[in-house]
């Protein structure tokens, strides 16, 4: 694994302590038909922060972040990418627009290997289109091998051993399909990744490898990380701000240790006393 | 029997080991050459001929529902329609059909004294590439919020519009007493190919046709090829694999999917030129539904997705139904005292052969490299370089 392989999405800027968020959610809720899924949320993430969104199951985690990346719209709300309105924009320009996901049961591309599931995430930066495709010059060719170059560094990046690399992507063990899953996101170069239960299904062991990893990649890549996660030792570990969901509503946030010690969250998530 | 399938496994690969990597380029010159020469070996107007000329027309066909179908994952039910495209624009522009309007552009010295719209087959041929991509756009956009076996039912629909307005297309006037088709009676009188320097394309000797879809079809080939390994080929297997995850990915749908429409579509418009073109007739009961299934039914055969499996498929079927049947085995039942023709039980033939395959080898004859890792998991060298480096020469 190196750490120095992968370069900066963006350039960096100098980091300062109160960063201004990179984004923002307004008032937002989405009513699916009567049920109301998220109910006024107002949220922001702090740049070059890892944040995290907790909450006991159908709380509306998902259908929050589904939202932010642009798979379905808030009935009501706005969101902000750096102060610019991304609300009704659609999936692919957000992720043109620097907001990458993976997905909470792995979606990759089963019919492809490792390394070309990468290469569909740097799609958003690349040119070609169809006359560079056929007519292959050279500025395509470079790109082409540029974005194998690329993928396969990001690849090593998240840990994947090198034979594994030209495999069919679901065939890989369920741990390394997380670590490619991670790559194929950074390979669209985000600033701000989301990550939907990344430690799901993985044993102790691997969720702290994997919490001290996010923290890295943060720091490698300077980049924010927005976190839904179950394990708690994930969250208290990694993030440096909770936020609590429960039936679509903000019922908590700030720091990990003041969410844990908050009355009403142990009662959300382990019921009322007595 | 696994223990078989294992062995057989182990052979497999003990003659693969033995094959040379330049093997697959060898063949590929060595099959180049035979096509260039074939017509020499054979009768310049023979039944094999015109059999080996349709084949190669539905081969350049089923590449090009294969892009749509196959890369992109769309069930295209209607293909016929973008066959009745490319042979209306040889109706329309390599005709005396608009017998009000003039116009002559490099075509030979006959056609130039007569009336109507007539074109060189060249620019026909760009121009049904053009209006079928456009055909083919319009027919995505209602498909693009649906998924799989909907999808499937649009175009099958859109095929059927397309078939019954080449019908009742006499009744539309487009002004000057001339008619946007000429329905079941037929454009006929249509403009035989012609180049400088060319040999006459009639129906003695039908070698120079034979070269024509020949190089159309090295043409689509190639397209394909390079797509396939390019950035749009990707995208296409993404959406196909997980539409969602494709998008969230940074893939636009409507512009990926559109693309993969317009290009299967093209190259059916050039295919249906050719058609439009040797069959000296543009008739709109060339259009039926049966045609989108038998296209279907040659991707499916050759291996969903599979460029040379499309290839293969529409060879095969081409050449079963044009030249097995109908001059090869036609008077085969009476050899058995059976009062009837092969021709009048083909559609029951291909049933039979489409029921075999999909038994005895589903994944089609030359399954799409990705597909068959998926099915057997195995993984050779040369799968190990799926996306690795893009390759110099297809």
């Amino acid at each position: 694994m190196s750490t120095d392989a992968v370069t900066p999405a963006t350039p960096a800027s100098p980091a300062e302590p109160a960063a201004p968020p990179i984004l923002v959610a307004q008032g937002i809720t989405k009513r699916f038909g009567g049920l109301i899924a998220v109910n006024d949320v107002t949220f922001d993430i702090p740049a070059r922060s890892i944040v995290s969104l907790i909450g006991p199951n159908g709380a509306g985690k998902t259908t929050f972040f589904n939202m932010l990346t642009g798979l379905i719209r808030p009935t009501e709300g706005r969101i902000l990418l750096d102060g610019k309105n991304i609300t009704r924009s659609r999936p692919d320009v957000i992720t043109a627009r620097g907001v990458a996901r993976t997905f909470q049961n792995i979606r990759l591309f089963g019919a492809m290997s490792a390394t070309e599931n990468v290469m569909i995430g740097h799609h958003s930066r690349m040119k070609a289109g169809i006359f560079g495709a056929i007519a292959r010059p050279p500025w395509v060719l470079k790109e082409e091998r540029a974005v194998v170059e690329r993928a396969r560094e990001l690849l090593d990046y998240v840990g994947l051993r090198r034979a594994d690399f030209g495999r069919l992507a679901t065939q890989l063990p369920y741990g390394d399909q997380r670590r490619v899953e991670i790559a194929r996101a950074l390979a669209s170069e985000p600033r701000l990744l989301l990550l939907d239960e990344p430690t799901a299904g993985m044993n102790p062991q691997e969720s702290a490898a994997l919490s001290a990893f996010i923290r890295r990649i943060r720091d490698d890549l300077k980049l924010t990380i927005l976190l839904i996660e179950h394990d708690m030792k994930v969250v208290m570990g990694v993030s440096e701000r909770v936020t609590v969901l429960n039936y679509g509503s903000k019922l908590a946030e700030g720091a990990p240790a003041d969410v844990r010690a908050n009355p009403a969250v142990i009662e959300a998530y382990l019921g009322k006393e007595g | 029997m696994s223990e078989l399938m294992a062995q057989l496994r182990e052979w497999r690969a003990a003659v693969e080991r033995l094959i040379p990597p330049w093997w697959s380029r060898a063949l590929a010159a060595v099959l180049l050459v035979i096509g260039v020469i074939l017509p020499f070996l054979t009768g310049s107007s023979s039944g094999f001929l015109n059999g080996t000329i349709v084949a190669v027309a539905y081969a350049v066909m089923s590449l090009g529902l294969n892009v749509v179908v196959g890369m992109a994952g769309l069930l295209d039910l209607g293909y016929v329609a973008f066959y009745a495209f490319g042979a209306y624009c040889v109706g329309w522009f390599g005709s005396g059909f608009f017998f009000g309007v003039r116009v002559h552009v490099g075509v030979s010295s006959v056609a130039n004294t007569l009336a109507g719209i007539h074109l060189n087959f060249v620019l026909i041929l760009v121009a049904a590439v053009i209006v079928c991509a456009v055909a083919g756009m319009i027919i995505g956009l209602p498909t693009l919020r649906l998924r799989g076996d909907y999808i499937a039912i649009v175009t099958l629909a859109f095929g059927e519009i397309i078939g019954v307005l080449a019908v009742n297309g006499q009744s539309i006037s487009v002004g000057g007493g001339m008619t946007l088709t000429a329905g079941n009676l037929g454009i006929s009188a249509v403009d035989a190919p012609w180049f400088p320097g060319s040999g006459s394309f009639g129906l003695l000797d039908l070698r120079p046709w034979y070269w024509l879809i020949f190089g159309i079809l090295l043409i689509v080939l190639f397209v394909n090829l390079r797509v396939r390994d390019s950035r749009l080929g990707r995208a296409w297997v993404a959406l196909r694999e997980d539409e969602v995850a494709a998008v969230s990915m940074g893939i636009p749908l409507v512009k990926t999917k559109l693309m993969a429409y317009a290009i299967g579509a093209a190259f059916g418009g050039m295919a249906g030129a050719f058609f439009g073109a040797y069959f000296t007739e543009v008739n709109a009961g060339q259009f039926a539904f049966g045609f989108s299934i038998f296209i279907v039914a040659m991707v499916v055969v050759g291996g969903i997705g599979s460029i040379w499996g499309a290839l293969a498929g529409g060879l095969l079927l081409g050449y079963i139904n044009n030249y097995l049947i109908p001059d090869v085995l036609n008077n085969l039942p009476s050899k058995f005292g059976l009062n009837f023709q092969l021709t009048s039980v083909s559609f029951g033939i291909f049933g039979f052969l489409l029921v075999l395959v999909m038994t005895v080898r589903p994944q089609g004859l030359f399954p799409e490299r990705r597909r068959r890792l998926e099915l057997t998991g195995e993984v050779t060298a040369q799968d190990a370089e799926l996306g690795s480096e893009p390759k110099g020469q297809a």
